[in-house]
């Protein structure tokens, strides 16, 4: 699609453009070359020799066992997240959309997690399940569980999952209710008519209708559980405990800020990126294409 | 409702009040935790029902701040703020230029231009932290309001969002201010911008939240406490070791971290859902 109507002028569109390109330039350009280029490097301990070592960093990285359960740590967080978060979000907009007073309220009234920073939300459950002073944990040893996230690994994944999972909700049930609304009332009633009740309706109009909807929220939910998650997992668990909560995107984090391994830590931010790159263009290419009616 | 069966009604609302009732309980016991003295909140169970220390935790929150952390609350709010605002007002006026040139101009590199930004979608900052890090420190932009927000102002969905904006925008507008002899500057003030004040504002809400939401990014570049971002300053507030963290001012501060984008999600609920669906599809 191109404009019909255009200016002339051979100086002020690049005036234009300059603020955004140099942006782009010095803080996206730059770092991303400097971060494939580091992650074929090694360094030594003082930075003073710099060898070239062709693809040994992922080589180490494919072998490194810490690696490799940091991936799996990852593949179990952000599918359990997404899951949760959308088969919640779904129930909840059913309800929703099926109610006639009160609705904006109840939009309202749910709706507004989306806001809180991921960090916040880590705090939030941080305090609820504090070992010590707890309130869920009271009422767990009242049940004769023993919770301890900062010893007990399990018990730690699992509070990231919650917390990453309550503050996600909101955004999906969102989208699922706005894809709902777009649904004609005259297909429902329709298939009410023909004696379908609520529970077919769903499975056999609703949900196959709202399919584009589900595959972009699968999409951003995985990258949502995948990234914007730092927050939640530094302020909770930190990794830990023994990297059983120690996703990809921390494990960057903490490999180069706290580590050092800088080579390692660009072939992580590397291997990151190849991840973003395929998400986005199965965004762009598989689901905005396949999944039409 | 397509069928009128008065006790599904009945579930369905007890549902609904459910959800919300689990969406808010987080927030209410950190709430009820901000307006006791500590000394109650270490005595188990934690107190369901709001306490009497509630100004006094929050003036001392606002006014000096967690003994660990010698900031008040009040300069990192501002620290956050000026974040914010700087992302918000930074993204939002690059890209609708960047998408003004590449909409209504013919020039050479244009689509290479376009290619460019839209790259960048791909990388996030949580996947170039450490070349990102290398760049702002030197330019010597560490522990400023420039290197908290500048790297942050690229960004592809905004000038996306205008580029689909000013696609519908009738060429005969274009056209007319042509005739009338308005160069373009002219016919992007007075024609473009007033027409955008819509997209403008569901933008600037969905911005406000990512901005004030950063996290990653001021934790590496913050190392003075006085540009400690609200986030950061929690964070270091819990990072007590083995002493005792003071839960109720953390908790008072968590309640003000909170507090501004959600009262601008509840009050501008419609431009954000806007903002929201249009920016992300």
């Amino acid at each position: 699609m191109e404009k019909r109507v255009v200016f002339n002028n051979r100086v002020l569109p690049y005036v234009l453009v300059t603020p955004q390109i140099a942006v782009t330039l010095v803080f996206f350009f730059w770092p991303a070359s400097q971060a494939l280029l580091q992650s074929v490097l090694v360094q030594d301990a003082f930075g003073l020799n710099t060898t070239f070592v062709w693809f040994d960093n992922f080589i180490d990285l494919a072998k490194d066992a810490q690696y490799l359960q940091s991936a799996r740590v990852t593949a179990v967080f952000s599918l359990s997240v997404a899951f949760l978060a959308l088969s919640i979000a779904m129930f909840l907009a059913v309800q929703a959309d099926r109610v006639i007073r009160g609705a904006t309220a109840y939009r309202t009234l749910l709706v507004w997690p989306y806001a809180v920073a991921p960090a916040v939300a880590g705090v939030l459950f941080l305090f609820l399940f504090n070992p010590s002073l707890g309130l869920f944990v009271h009422a767990l040893r009242a049940l004769g569980i023993d919770w301890n996230h900062s010893l007990n690994g399990d018990q730690a994944l699992m509070l990231v999952i919650i917390a990453a999972t309550w503050k996600q909700i909101s955004y999906n049930f969102l989208f699922f209710l706005a894809g709902m609304q777009t649904i004609p009332r005259s297909l429902i009633e329709a298939a009410a008519i023909d004696g379908a009740r609520a529970a077919r309706r769903f499975w056999t109009i609703v949900f196959p209708l709202l399919a584009p909807t589900t595959f972009f929220l699968i999409v951003v939910n995985v990258v949502y559980a995948f990234f914007d998650t730092f927050g939640i997992i530094h302020q909770v668990t930190e990794g830990g405990p023994s990297g059983e909560t120690n996703i990809l995107v921390y494990k960057v984090f903490h490999d180069g800020f706290l580590g050092l391994d800088l080579g390692g830590s660009a072939a992580q931010s590397v291997v990151l990126m190849v991840i973003v790159i395929v998400v986005t263009v199965i965004q762009f290419r598989y689901i905005e294409r396949k999944v039409h009616y | 409702m397509v069928e009128n069966r008065p006790w599904v009604t009945v579930l369905t609302h007890c549902f609904l009040i459910l959800g919300v009732l689990v969406t808010a309980f987080p927030i209410y016991v950190a709430f009820i935790a901000s307006t006791h003295e500590l000394k109650a909140l270490l005595q188990p169970p934690v107190p369901l029902l709001p306490g009497g220390a509630l100004i006094e935790n929050y003036t001392r929150a606002l006014g000096e701040g967690a003994t660990a952390v010698g900031v008040p609350v009040w300069r990192m709010m501002l620290n956050s703020l000026v974040m914010a605002l700087g992302i918000t007002f930074g993204k939002i006026a690059i890209s609708i230029l960047a998408a003004f040139a590449i909409v209504y101009f013919r020039f050479p590199f244009r689509m290479g231009f376009f290619w460019m930004i839209f790259i960048t979608l791909m990388l996030p900052v949580e996947v170039r932290i450490f070349p990102t890090y290398k760049v702002v420190s030197d330019l010597g932009l560490l522990d400023s309001y420039p290197g908290l927000t500048i790297p942050l102002i690229a960004s592809a969905t905004a000038t996306f969002l205008f580029r689909q904006f000013f696609m519908t925008v009738p060429d005969e507008l274009a056209e007319a201010a042509r005739i009338d002899g308005a160069g373009p500057m002219r016919f992007f003030r007075d024609i473009l911008l007033p027409l955008s004040r819509t997209n403008i504002a569901a933008l600037f809400v969905i911005l406000f939240i990512y901005g004030w939401n950063q996290y990653l990014w001021p934790l590496l570049i913050t190392t003075s406490e006085r540009m400690y971002t609200i986030l950061i300053g929690i964070n270091r507030m819990l990072a007590v070791g083995d002493a005792q963290a003071e839960w109720q001012i953390i908790m008072a501060t968590t309640m003000l971290a909170m507090l501004p984008p959600v009262v601008i999600v509840v009050i501008m609920q419609r431009l954000f859902v806007k903002g929201l669906t249009e920016t992300e599809k």
